[in-house]
């Protein structure tokens, strides 16, 4: 039975109304004055987030600040935040970090309730975090925003895809980010020296750019010490970026593109001229600034560098190779050449050809996308996940639709009240922290817009106060005997992390245990 | 399930609440304006000479105090020295205009956030995202700064809505040259519509 308990709230919602009303018109002064959304006479307002990655910190900021009376519970699966700033900006990006001092200032509100080490629906991946159903949130919340994320990554679906020798770039970043999840991946980067990383976004750049930069530059940064000693006996010298269509039809930006060209004594082999304009100068100004520095090259040219990198275009994933003396393990890469519908076209399809590429590697890593999954709860809860664009069903601002049957039997797109999304289970797992941060304002606008109209229905009843986590506390037995992290909680784990890192010389040296993390707090 | 649409039809009478007013009027003390003819105002006593830092989490009508509050390390500037200001007038992404005073040696980012102004700095200023971009209204003020970096450029290369004219707000640092600058905040980004996940 869906939680979503409207008619049960329909009898106070008759009495209270004409209180609601004058209230509404006592209210109006004062709130024509303020920037904030009307607020349902500043009722408290209970938000559970789901996630305390970008999204999460950026909706859970935006809609405090527009909405009167919000008091905001976030909850987290790991003991610690911040989830991709943490766990995927890669470490020699530490300015990018820098997103966390207003998270930090937005969990510095008394209405701000940090709830770590509790996962929400899916039962904890950590055997020291407790696990809340869904139905338990609903139950006590007048809205929740899902932003957990994409805690999965697309699989190639080649022959030999599990070989030795063959990760994910998810995993990869996890690793050497000190996600406990990927604690024990322990690649093996000593079986070869070329690499290949199949996918050209920034996560292909950003492994790429792990492989290739003197592991002296990344000590100092807030990498997972088990990544530098691997690092520093990796045998890589030579990385192939490959992708299935042209540099004009490229997913990285030009930053990275410019950290890789800049990496002292490292080479860029020159790209295939014939994908690019004749004349640059005619493009627009992003691709004709990219298009640029792909042409321009690395100072130093292959011949005179000991590691070396490049971009390869026009081919498709066909097979990973065994090795002859052990065929468990990878050896090559063997790939389709494609060819474009039209080269210089950004939204260019490609066509597969009979000839074949092969790249000797014993090392390859997929980095073709992260996948959001939707919650265990969602299908019997009858809440509507888009499976082929990984995305929870929503209006595009963020407010969870599923399609319904109308009194005269034609289909419409009917609203969940009270549920929304943001970040990337709302709009699938591209852009940089600054789009997840428009996208998770445009969420909280809509939650206050939202809460403003008397009308929208929310979760249970809107006119009076639904309790939130200590509701939740108290009728959950689920998360007996775990320990809870409060924000509190968070700042000794971040203490000790940085006196850890100290002693090392570096900003911090994360714990990848949730164990480690959890002793901190005794 | 159709609990929603349920609601919907057993509340008629909710429908005849009046739309709460999204006017931006009477938005902001320092809403000031055009001064189309002359570049200073007459009365520089209206105008905010010293950032205006309240309490974060006030519940008072100045809901944004949020958007540059307890943080100390980003959006702090200095009132200026009087006689020595400087003047630069934002224009907001609803049209208000606010002229502020400002310091030598500030950068716009920080201006903005220290006045509450709604200017998010997410990588705080290091050039490292674009969350603080920036249009410069006259091309002779863009002319008088100096030439944007590879970095910044990479940057505003993925600015949405990008102008001839885009800076990054952390990049633009006030000089006396720059007095009388203008700037407009570019509106959000479009939001996705549910025609983008058919």
């Amino acid at each position: 039975m869906l939680p979503i308990r409207c008619a049960k709230s329909l009898p106070s919602v008759k009495l209270t109304l004409p209180i609601g009303l004058r209230s509404f018109f006592r209210a109006l002064p004062s709130r024509t004055l303020s920037t904030a959304q009307s607020t349902r006479d500043g009722r408290p307002f209970r938000l559970a987030v789901i996630g305390s990655g970008p999204a999460g910190f950026y909706t859970a900021y935006r809609a405090m600040s527009r909405i009167q009376n919000s008091k905001v519970d976030m909850y987290e699966a790991l003991p610690v935040p911040y989830g991709l700033v943490r766990f995927g900006v890669a470490p020699d990006h530490p300015e990018v970090k820098n997103c966390q001092e207003k998270f930090e200032e937005v969990a510095s509100s008394p209405n701000f309730t940090f709830i770590g080490n509790v996962s929400i629906g899916t039962k904890s991946d950590h055997p020291d975090g407790g696990t809340i159903p869904l139905a338990s949130i609903l139950r006590h919340y007048h809205a929740v925003v899902f932003s957990y994320g994409a805690a999965k990554d697309r699989s190639l679906g080649i022959p030999r895809e599990n070989s030795k020798g063959v990760y994910s770039a998810r995993q990869f970043v996890g690793w050497y980010n000190g996600l406990p999840e990927h604690a024990d991946l322990a690649p093996d980067l000593t079986q070869g020296e070329e690499a290949v990383i199949i996918g050209q976004g920034n996560v292909a750049l950003d492994v790429a750019r792990m492989l290739l930069e003197d592991v002296d530059v990344l000590r100092k940064s807030d990498i997972a010490e088990h990544a530098i000693e691997t690092l520093s006996k990796s045998k890589v010298k030579r990385v192939h970026i490959v992708g299935r269509r042209g540099p004009m039809q490229a997913a990285f930006t030009i930053k990275e593109i410019r950290e890789l060209m800049r990496l002292p004594s490292v080479a860029f082999h020159p790209i295939d001229t014939t994908l690019v304009p004749e004349d640059i100068r005619s493009l627009p100004r992003a691709p004709r600034r990219l298009m640029d520095i792909l042409l321009k090259g690395s100072p130093t040219p292959p011949s005179r560098s000991q590691k070396s990198w490049s971009l390869d275009f026009l081919l498709s994933p066909a097979a990973f190779l065994p090795s002859p003396t052990d065929p468990s393990r990878l050896a090559a890469t063997q790939f389709t050449r494609t060819t474009l519908s039209s080269p210089f076209d950004p939204n260019a399809y490609t066509l597969p050809t009979n000839e074949t590429h092969t790249i000797p590697s014993a090392l390859a890593f997929r980095s073709i996308g992260y996948q959001s999954i939707p919650l265990p709860e969602f299908a019997p809860l009858g809440i509507p996940f888009n499976d082929r664009h990984g995305v929870i069903s929503n209006d595009g601002r963020g407010r969870v639709q599923h399609e319904e049957r109308s009194a005269d039997a034609s289909m419409h797109m009917g609203r969940f009240p009270g549920l929304y999304c943001a970040g990337w289970v709302k709009r699938g797992p591209t852009g940089v922290i600054a789009s997840t941060m428009e996208d998770a304002f445009s969420t909280a606008d809509a939650i206050a817009e939202d809460w403003g109209d008397e009308r929208v229905a929310f979760l249970n009843d809107a006119w009076r106060d639904v309790g939130g986590w200590d509701g939740v506390k108290g009728e959950e037995s689920g998360i007996g005997g775990v320990r809870v992290v409060d924000w509190e909680g968070w700042r000794r784990i971040d203490a000790a992390e940085r006196e850890r890192g100290a002693r090392v010389g570096k900003e911090r040296e994360k714990f990848t245990r949730t164990g480690d993390m959890l002793a901190v707090l005794g | 399930m159709s609990n929603s649409k349920m609601f919907a039809q057993l509340l008629p009478s909710l429908r005849l609440v009046p739309k709460r007013s999204a006017s931006p009027i009477a938005r902001h003390v320092r809403c000031y304006a055009k001064p189309s003819v002359a570049p200073l105002p007459a009365s520089p006593a209206r105008l905010v000479q010293s950032p205006m830092r309240r309490s974060p989490w006030s519940t008072s009508l100045q809901t944004r105090t949020f958007s540059a509050s307890a943080a100390v390390s980003h959006g702090h500037v200095d009132p200026p020295t009087p006689g020595e200001e400087l003047y630069v007038t934002f224009i907001d992404k609803e049209g208000a205009e606010h002229k502020l005073a400002v310091s030598k040696g500030d950068n716009l980012l920080d201006i903005a956030q220290a006045h509450d102004l709604e200017m998010e700095g997410a990588c705080g200023g290091s050039c490292a995202c674009s969350t603080c971009h920036v249009i410069v209204l006259d091309q002779e003020y863009y002319d008088k700064m100096p030439e944007p970096d590879d970095d910044e450029n990479d940057m505003l290369d993925l600015a949405f809505g990008l102008q001839e004219t885009s800076r990054l707000g952390c990049q633009i640092v006030m000089t006396p040259e720059l007095d009388g600058l203008r700037v407009k905040l570019p509106a959000m980004t479009r939001n996705l519509q549910s025609s983008d996940f058919k």
